[in-house]
């Protein structure tokens, strides 16, 4: 029997600002397959750790593998959504262009996108029910709209694992609703998706595996076990609105 | 052989194309005053390795004023990951420093050769032809054409060949990075460019001008287009419109040709601001305007729409009766009308408006969905 490896592994893993600790000592395993979300008060870290894991930001310790490799060896493998207002949405270039993007980690240094991965551009648009606005300067585009661009992007990276951060702050029901179903549909296929959530009310509805976060790690595993009353008052610090939630 | 005015108007062109290229990914990455103060800085390198080299024209210079740039970019990222200043303070810090720095050794020590601070701020393009270059004892141009001519081969080259993981690092780094691109190593190679494009050009046009033709084109052709690859293009034109209308100003007004084709490159950055069919000024009042003409003729169908066919109703039906309800003046309402009348939505019968099918329909439309439709596709 070969051992199953898993999607993220990450062990001891400190991210400090200066001497002050944004994330603490994670230890942690995704199995491959998963949808995760990750939960937390504001401040808990989410965004760090997604960071962390795709190497944008350099831990004070700690060791993160990606299908039992570096995130190095693995670029090809992970998906990424970063948050919609990390970008200037005035850049000039089209929504097709910016989905086009998502191509370049295969293509590599120098080689031009070809006709062939623009055709993925626009396949993954229509996917996000974006095709009509393909040409469209992306500052005309409305928030959801933006959000629906990106996770094209991500789409036509054709990943293994996704990491998404707040994909649905500041969208509409049906950019939310169409998100979701995107997510699912990738999850169908046996893709790893990883999501900073924030709201508590969709947890259940949407995900089935959940790392709650306050700095330290609350927990994570399948969702029944760990978004538990006592956890969310870790987490959370003990405000009983949440409760409802579990 | 060219005459000297051809020749100071090819050696502007391609000192404008060749800013204009940098300068394109500095405005779109907000470091425009980086051109200003790498500008600057580089006088500094200019001294110290002319102070080692003994030759004014030795092409070493051009590397010692590049480090001079890079360092003062290196510094000014230190002050800001110190998180004590700002990106503009830090700026504003380093690079007087450095050309303070130079000035000094200047006046101090290198009083009697050609080394002046006036030259330094504002050039003399009008002195470019008179320094020329020999091959095989044969005069092959002005020295300033050539090596400016290179600095433009470089900069293309650069851009052409990394355009598409300028675009990615510009737009979005943090996804670069995930990618595997290196935004680190890309923003000093186009901060080393930037140092040797103003190293280069600041000989011939002065530290001002090189930011006149660095930052100006872009903005203008930001205002035009909304793709990278026309904005670049477009900069690279306007760039040397600027230039060579600059030096037709100069010449009918017996002016500092440095001088003129800045003030060119405002004026026509004013000029586009106002007309410029996507983003200008005049383009967005226009638009407001029209559509809160739509937006009133709609609004007229719905209340037309919820008295048709009320015992009030041809009361209400009048345009007398809008400039009182609606609060709207006289000739707005009276333009309301006509747009609508225009539009299809109603016709009119003497002093009173009736609503046409067109317009019951898009009053309905607008009353199930509690919304306007969209004006802004017009």
């Amino acid at each position: 029997m070969t051992p199953i490896i898993p999607a993220v592994t990450i062990q001891d893993l400190t991210v400090a600002y200066r001497d002050s600790p944004v994330l603490w000592d994670i230890d942690v395993t995704i199995p491959v397959g998963v949808m995760m979300a990750i939960v937390g008060p504001n401040g808990a870290g989410k965004t760090t750790l997604l960071k962390s894991v795709l190497g944008l930001i350099r831990p004070a310790s700690g060791n993160i593998l990606i299908l039992g490799k570096p995130y190095a060896q693995q670029r090809r493998q992970v998906g990424y959504v970063p948050q919609r207002n990390s970008v200037d949405w005035d850049f000039p270039t089209s929504a097709w262009d910016v989905v086009t993007m998502g191509r370049y980690g295969h293509l590599g240094w120098i080689r031009r996108p070809s006709k062939a991965d623009l055709q993925l551009a626009m396949d993954a648009l229509e996917k996000v029910g974006m095709a009509d606005f393909a040409n469209r300067q992306i500052n005309q585009l409305s928030g959801g709209q933006q959000q629906r661009v990106f996770l094209a992007r991500a789409l036509v990276q054709a990943a293994d694992i996704y990491f998404l951060d707040e994909p649905f702050a500041g969208v509409d029901a049906a950019t939310e609703a169409a998100i979701v179903l995107v997510l699912k549909e990738l999850k169908r296929q046996g893709k790893t998706l990883i999501v900073v959530h924030h709201d508590l009310q969709t947890l259940k509805e949407y995900f089935d595996w959940i790392l709650m976060l306050n700095v330290h790690l609350v927990g994570c595993g399948p969702i029944d076990t760990v978004l538990t009353e006592a956890n969310l008052k870790i987490a959370y610090g003990g405000r009983t609105a949440f409760i409802p939630y579990v | 052989m060219m005459s000297a005015q051809f020749e100071i108007m090819v050696i502007a062109a391609i000192v404008a194309a060749a800013c204009a290229l940098p300068g394109v990914f500095l405005v779109l990455r907000g470091m425009a005053l980086m051109s200003d103060a790498i500008s600057h800085a580089v006088l500094l390198g200019v001294v110290v390795s002319f102070f080692w080299i003994q030759d004014l024209h030795s092409p070493l210079l051009m590397v010692g004023a590049s480090l001079a740039g890079i360092l003062t970019i290196a510094l000014t990222e230190l002050l800001v990951q110190s998180k004590r200043l700002k990106q503009d303070a830090a700026i504003g810090l380093v690079f007087p420093v450095f050309f303070s720095l130079g000035v000094i050794l200047i006046s101090r020590y290198a009083g009697n050769i050609h080394l002046d601070t006036d030259a330094v701020l504002l050039g003399e393009l009008a002195f470019a032809p008179f320094h020329r270059l020999t091959a095989f004892g044969f005069d092959i141009g002005p020295y300033a054409m050539w090596t400016m001519g290179i600095v433009l081969l470089i900069n293309s080259l650069f851009v052409s060949i990394f355009y598409k993981e300028l675009k990615l690092v510009t737009f979005d780094s943090s996804l670069a990075s995930a990618l595997g691109f290196y935004p680190v190593v890309l923003h000093y190679l186009l901060m080393t460019l930037t140092s040797i494009t103003a190293v280069g050009a600041f000989d011939a046009v002065g530290s001002i001008l090189v930011v006149a033709l660095m930052i100006t084109p872009a903005a203008c052709a930001y205002l035009l287009t909304e793709r990278l690859s026309t904005m670049i293009g477009l900069s690279v034109g306007i760039g040397i419109f600027s230039a060579v209308s600059g030096f037709g100003l100069a010449t009918a007004l017996d002016a500092s040709i440095a001088g003129s084709m800045a003030t060119m490159c405002g004026v026509l950055f004013t000029l586009i601001l106002i007309f410029s069919p996507g983003r200008g000024l005049l383009m967005k009042l226009l638009k407001a305007r029209s559509q809160r003409l739509l937006f009133a003729s709609r609004l007229l169908c719905v209340q037309l729409f919820s008295h048709e066919n009320q015992p009030d109703s041809d009361e209400e039906a009048t345009i007398d009766n809008m400039i009182i309800h609606m609060g709207w003046k006289a000739t707005f309402a009276k333009r309301v009308s006509q747009l609508a009348v225009q539009k299809e939505l109603i016709f009119r019968q003497g002093r009173l408006m009736h609503l046409t099918p067109l317009g019951r329909e898009t009053a309905k439309v607008i009353m199930l969905n509690c919304k306007m439709p969209d004006t802004s596709s017009l």
